[in-house]
């Protein structure tokens, strides 16, 4: 199987690991398990799409690597520190300086302009105020957007939103950039245009993608490994050679 | 987050719901105006009690007795201290000694008696007492008319204004306008009074040729008794009755309750020259132990302190001398408690309403966490320590308590004014003086909005940890 080859060659630069990983939560009477007993390894640089019809737990697995929740039992370790023993302030830390999240819905605040949006994670991080503004203005230079550094999100499309979401999930710098259905909400055109910075950072800067999708079209065209999930558990884990040279020829 | 952004943040979260967010600032503002008030009234109650006897300088000021007068002030004075024959008399030398008492400004005898002046023929009889040259700073005569004495033994008067009215006939009916202290010195000011008085002066005793060494005590002494003759001042007096020419200088609108030295005096003359005339007091009769003297001793002697904290001090030592006194601050100290507790009660009364806007300040910042939730799961998503979202909304009532003190402070002051003012045109119509019945003092602005902030932030401390607690799993699910 692929997934043995990629164990042993990838070892030294493994990066994420999760064992058993659980997330049951109880609704009503009713235990959920959203997260079901997933055992993956991720090496460094490598773009994973975890793909599973909605409810097959691939966002509450997300969400776990993300540091956004904990697991009930089993662990999720990232760049060797195990997250289910950070403490909370620890993995406010993590999720500021290790990963990058975008989503679905943008999640950009309302009340601020696209450069605050972008400068906040650098406030978290105590950036000095003299730096903010130079680096987040680079971000968003980076993707296209120093037009519309004073424009608040809601004036702005979908694809300029996510886009400004792209550079706010970059400007610490993070080795992880995880994507909760980055294209969820966008026509086909903006979504290429998405993926193509998405995929760019993997090669460009080495960052290490997770992406969560429904679209098994999307996955193959850019991501190096597909990921099966259904009721919590993996079902299937594959490489996907072909995606690497044919989705940035093929552009769209 | 550095506290800088934090504030930076807090304050254009609030400009985002302007409206909310002014209205619960508004709420804190009135519970702040209103407790600004009610301190400020207390406050200002307590100055107008105070200003009268602080203005003739009564709480720097010490009554001194002899004890061998048998009248203390109280019955523990006459219990303690040397008994009355052994004790000092109050006589010129225990004056200085008083007055070199440190932090004592200075000790003047009070000097007062009853005499028959004459005006245009007519005779009035009145009290008259000895003002010392130092009154002339004193606030009581603010507003008076004519000069003051040209010097402390000119042969000058200062008429109290009721005595003025006496004397042009000019007394006011119940009820009737009062007549201005201008008004009543004009036809009076530089004309000419006859004071006659009795004049004590010292008889040579009768058998001067005769001296003897024996010092005994003075109460041995007969006024035949050559065991005196040493005291050059004789060893009896006489009475003599005399008359001195005094010109009216001034006429003040003196309340003659308010200085308690002069009490019910109702003409001044300069103490050095009350002191010259050897005016016969109504005590020497009673000063049987003195009565040998032509120096008479004093029936009481005032002293000034340098300020009120130190008159305890100063009391404490002349006592060790071995003589009685009082001071008004032992009298005003019930009148001080009161306006302790009054301050209290108007201090708790106005808290209430901050304490209303307390509550107000929590139900805006739940109710900005629940409209806020999805913001606060996106800052957790992106780094937000739980630190971070917690000292944000603490940051937000902070800033909601700054605006809210400083408004409320203002307001408090303003409402203040208009009450002031209301007051006075009351007090117009009722034709009473103005008063300044509110004050504020620099400490009650400094702590109103210090007290906002910390009732703000107190306010802040459940929903900012609730902010903080949000599952950011859960928030971002929230649409």
């Amino acid at each position: 199987m692929p997934a043995g080859h990629h164990e042993t060659s990838l070892k030294d630069s493994l990066a994420i690991r999760t064992e058993n990983l659980c997330r049951h939560y109880s609704m009503g009477e009713a235990l959920i398990r959203a997260v079901d007993g997933i055992s993956v390894q991720v090496a460094s640089g490598e773009f994973v799409a975890l793909l599973g019809a909605s409810g097959s737990g691939k966002s509450s697995l997300l969400n776990l690597i993300a540091g956004l929740d904990r697991p009930t039992f089993g662990t999720v370790v990232v760049q060797k520190s195990d997250l289910a023993k950070l403490s909370r302030e620890e993995l406010a830390k993590y999720r500021l300086h290790t990963v990058g999240m975008v989503f679905q819905s943008f999640n950009l605040i309302p009340s601020m302009t696209l450069l605050e949006n972008v400068e906040l994670p650098l406030r978290f991080a105590e950036v000095d105020r003299g730096k903010r503004e130079g680096l987040a203005k680079q971000a968003l230079d980076r993707v296209g957007l120093s037009a519309r550094l004073r424009h608040r999100p809601t004036e702005l499309s979908g694809g300029e939103q996510q886009r400004a979401s792209l550079a706010r999930a970059l400007i610490n710098q993070p080795r992880f950039l995880l994507a909760d259905e980055p294209t969820g909400n966008l026509d086909s055109q903006t979504g290429t245009e998405i993926m193509n910075f998405i995929r760019e950072f993997n090669e460009a800067l080495g960052m290490t993608i997770i992406m969560v999708t429904h679209e098994r079209t999307l996955a193959e065209r850019y991501a190096s490994r597909m990921i099966f999930l259904a009721d919590g558990k993996l079902i299937g884990d594959q490489s996907n050679v072909v995606s690497a040279t044919t989705g940035r020829g093929g552009g769209l | 987050m550095k506290t800088y952004d934090m504030a930076e943040l807090a304050v254009r979260n609030l400009r985002e719901s302007i409206l909310r967010n002014s209205l619960t600032t508004v709420g804190i503002s009135v519970g702040v105006a209103s407790l600004v008030a009610m301190l400020s009234l207390g406050i200002g109650l307590q100055q107008l009690a105070g200003r009268r006897l602080q203005k003739s300088g009564l709480f720097d000021t010490v009554v001194v007795t002899s004890r061998r007068d048998l009248r203390s002030f109280n019955h523990d004075q006459e219990e303690n201290g040397p008994a009355p024959a052994e004790s000092p008399a109050l006589n010129e030398p225990a004056r200085q000694k008083i007055a070199q008492l440190p932090n004592v400004l200075e000790a003047y005898p009070d000097i007062r008696f009853i005499t028959e002046l004459r005006y245009e023929d007519k005779p009035y009889l009145t009290m008259m007492a000895g003002l010392p040259f130092s009154a002339k700073n004193n606030d009581a005569f603010d507003g008076m008319q004519g000069d003051f004495f040209s010097s402390e033994t000119a042969s000058e008067v200062i008429l109290q204004k009721s005595f003025a009215e006496q004397l042009l006939g000019k007394t006011p009916k119940a009820g009737g306008e009062d007549v201005s202290v201008t008004e009543l010195a004009k036809p009076l000011l530089g004309k000419q009074l006859t004071m006659r008085y009795a004049e004590r002066t010292a008889t040579p005793a009768p058998t001067p040729d005769a001296p003897d060494k024996d010092k005994k005590d003075k109460k041995d002494a007969q006024p035949a008794n050559s065991a005196e003759i040493n005291n050059p001042a004789g060893t009896a007096y006489s009475v003599i009755s005399r008359e001195e020419t005094l010109k009216i200088v001034g006429v003040c609108d003196l309340d003659p309750d308010s200085m308690r030295g002069q009490a019910r005096a109702r003409i001044f003359l300069p103490l050095k020259l009350a002191q010259n005339l050897h005016v016969m007091q109504p005590s020497d009769l009673r000063d049987t132990t003195n009565m040998a003297s032509g120096a008479a001793a004093y029936t009481t002697v005032e002293v000034h302190v340098k300020s009120p904290t130190q008159v305890q001090p100063v009391e404490d030592a002349i006592k060790k001398m071995g003589f009685n006194t009082f001071s008004i601050v032992d009298a005003t100290r019930s009148l001080r408690q009161f306006f302790a507790v009054l301050d209290l009660f108007l201090g708790i009364f106005g808290s209430l309403a901050l304490a209303v806007a307390s509550i107000g300040i929590i139900n805006t910042l739940v109710m900005a966490i629940l409209e806020r939730r999805r913001e606060i799961g996106i800052m957790k998503a992106i780094g937000a320590s739980d630190g971070d979202v917690k000292g944000l909304f603490f940051a937000e009532a902070g800033v909601m308590g700054v605006f809210g003190g400083v408004v409320g402070v203002a307001l408090g002051w303003t409402i203040g004014r208009v009450i002031n003012l209301g007051t006075n045109v009351y007090l117009k119509r009722q034709h009473f003086p103005p008063e300044q019945i509110w004050f504020v003092p620099w400490w009650l602005v400094v702590g109103a909005i210090a007290f906002a902030i910390v009732v703000s932030l107190l306010s802040g401390l459940y929903p900012a940890s609730r902010a903080a607690r949000l599952d950011p799993v859960q928030a971002l699910r929230y649409e």
